[in-house]
């Protein structure tokens, strides 16, 4: 039913990935999500120097959505160059290489370090909403940084480069169409939505950074627009990523045009083996539909009738 | 719901020279070995394993080492904590055995919740405490009413005690009979535990040992404090690890990951 998916030329082992961010850097936590079932995993954000993150609270579940800032906490290019040559002794799943950086010059220069590690696709963190005192408004905002930061990175690496876009953006499908432009394989949508939660007891934001980006289901409808208005302007493959937590969730991502389908917050929702139990659920779906392949149905709600 | 809910301490106990514990009166609903994040707004928030729960009032012992636990301990009653929790994975309670605990710093908050929870429960429980110097020292008096408890304490200075590691206790209450119920449960520094798991390997004995990692999330999300090579989380699949698990876990009194997850040796 479920079989494996060609993204970029790479073979996943099922659609199901582990978003960035959600289990870390470290490669004994990433191959532990494909021990349950990912189809492949995507490391934290790893920029040039370590840096701590955020203090804490940097992150609020709720029943109905999550929300964090981390602060792009991660180890560093080099000591996370050796979780991912440990993560390919550990697990055979396919690895995306998730980089973050200041400027588009060091971006290549993370884009080159970074591909002599065993990763199969790397991905451009544009759209991280939580570090914006540091770094300014996101790259995911405009057209022009999306294109110069994809040009330089093409140039830099061979391995396939998806872009990270943001749903705070309000014309994400011409943002996609700039990254496509600019020499990008895949795109990946999306990073989370600008939010903040506030203790009124405390009357105080919950999180230290005051704002954060907020996850999980809430994010989920919103999500699914992006994925399908990107579907419409661009022909290369989409990771639909924002709010999946069930294997309804999922098929409808993959009906808006989705290939590969990113989960993060759904750990919290679901649990540790959140891969196996959506994989189930739309397994169960396909069968009740009498739908063969995933293939059959992408991008399906496109061709609805009007 | 892992939104903070902001609780009034209910009262304040000076424990020794450092450390305090602060008392909620909150139906937590927890079990030894579990942890609370402990949240001052514009400060930080930091997981503290619950060192006391009656089920309608529960604690946790504070040592003031860096800016979010020296303000815990300069709090008054009334002034309000964000808690979340309990979380992780807790000291198993069993009434058919023979605790030996083995507690340094801070570890003997949670191991006196287990003595009085075991010890209830019709268990025998020997009782080892350590600590640098007498002062130092946390809940002696208070396990002394605990029925069928024995106390074994050892400091480094020998001010109280023997003058030693707390360890070397272990050592000779393993060489005495009763091997089959003995269940050994360790909170301290790591390279106390780590020496308290080849002794239990050593004389095969059962045990449960509580290994700490740096924790963001406290809830199984962030990654943060997962260990090699499992990848299990210490806030969700621990703190609290059995004897094969603390086996398979190579890091364990080898090297931890920092808030950045850059590795450290010990
Ligand atoms: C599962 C778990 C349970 C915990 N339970 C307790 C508890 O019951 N009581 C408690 O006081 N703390 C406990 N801690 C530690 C606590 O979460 C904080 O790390 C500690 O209070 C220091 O935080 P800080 O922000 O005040 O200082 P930081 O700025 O984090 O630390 C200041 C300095 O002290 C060092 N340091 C950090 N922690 C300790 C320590 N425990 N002993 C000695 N030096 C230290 C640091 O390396 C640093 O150099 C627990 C930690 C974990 C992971
Ligand atoms: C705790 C946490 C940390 C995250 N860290 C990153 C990150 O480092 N880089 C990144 O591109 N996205 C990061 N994200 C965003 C996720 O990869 C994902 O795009 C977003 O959470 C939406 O998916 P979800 O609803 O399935 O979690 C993070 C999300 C969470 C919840």
């Amino acid at each position: 039913m479920i079989s494996a998916t060609s993204f970029c030329g790479v073979e996943f082992g099922n659609p199901l990935i582990l978003a960035s961010g959600v289990w870390g850097s470290a490669a004994s936590s990433l191959a532990r999500a494909v021990e349950n079932g990912a189809g492949g995993v995507t490391v934290k954000s790893l920029s040039l120097a370590p840096r701590a993150g955020h203090p804490n609270p940097t992150m609020v579940g709720t029943k109905t959505y999550f929300l964090n800032a981390v602060g792009l906490s991660n180890p560093g290019i080099e000591a996370g160059k050796e979780e991912l040559r440990r993560y390919k002794e550990l697990a055979a799943a396919p690895l995306i290489g998730s980089i973050f950086a200041g400027t588009a010059d060091e971006f290549a220069q993370l884009a080159a370090a970074v591909s002599v590690s065993p990763i199969d696709l790397i991905e451009l963190d544009l759209s991280c909403p939580n570090v914006g005192r540091e770094f300014g408004e996101p790259f995911a905002y405009s057209a022009a940084a999306i294109g110069a930061i994809t040009r330089q990175v093409k140039s830099a690496t061979r391995v396939p480069v998806s872009v990270k876009l943001s749903p705070n953006a309000w014309n994400i499908a011409g943002l996609a169409a700039a990254a496509e432009a600019a020499g990008a394989d895949a795109i990946t949508a999306v990073n989370t939505v600008s939010g903040m939660a506030i203790n009124v007891r405390a009357r105080s934001p919950v999180l230290h950074n005051k704002q954060g980006g907020v996850s999980g289901p809430a994010l989920f409808p919103l999500a699914l627009k992006c994925v399908y208005d990107i579907y419409e302007r661009v022909r290369i493959p989409i990771i639909g990523t924002g709010g999946v937590t069930t294997g309804e969730d999922a098929l409808a991502m993959i009906m808006a045009g989705a290939t590969l389908v990113g989960i993060g917050s759904a750990v919290y929702y679901r649990g540790a083996e959140v891969f196996k139990k959506i994989r189930a659920e739309m397994e169960g779906i396909m069968a009740e539909e009498g739908i063969k392949t995933l293939d059959e149905i992408r991008g399906a709600a496109h061709r609805a009738c009007p | 719901m892992d939104s903070p809910l902001l609780l009034p301490i209910a009262r304040v106990q000076p424990e020794n020279a450092q450390a305090k514990t602060l008392y909620f009166d909150h139906a937590l609903h927890s079990q030894p070995g579990q942890f609370v994040m402990a949240w001052l707004p514009g400060i930080d928030q930091k997981p503290f394993s619950v060192a006391y729960d009656n089920g309608r009032e529960f604690g946790f012992t504070v040592f003031p080492v860096g800016p979010l636990s020296q303000a815990l301990v300069s709090l008054q009653p009334g002034d309000r904590v964000g808690i979340t929790g309990p979380y992780g994975h807790p000291f198993s309670v069993k009434k058919d055995r023979h605790y030996i605990t083995i507690g340094g710093g801070y570890g003997a908050g949670p191991l006196a919740l287990l003595a009085e929870r075991a010890a209830a429960a019709g268990a025998q429980v020997d009782f080892c405490l350590g600590a640098k110097t007498e002062g130092l020292l946390l809940f002696a008096q208070r396990v002394k009413t605990v029925p069928n408890l024995r106390v074994h304490i050892a400091t480094d200075d020998g001010s109280l005690g023997r003058r030693g590691y707390v360890t070397e206790i272990l050592e000779e209450l393993l060489l005495e009979t009763g091997a089959q119920t003995r269940l050994i449960a360790a909170c301290g520094p790591e390279l106390m535990e780590k020496k308290v798991l080849d002794l239990c390997n050593e004389h095969d004995v059962e045990c449960e040992i509580s290994l700490e990692r740096y924790t963001k999330c406290g809830f199984g999300v962030c990654g943060q404090c997962c260990v090699d090579p499992l990848g299990i989380r210490m806030c969700v699949e621990g703190p609290v690890v059995d004897r094969e698990t603390a086996n398979r876990i190579s890091e364990f009194g080898a090297y931890h990951r920092d808030k950045s997850g850059t590795k450290i040796r010990y």
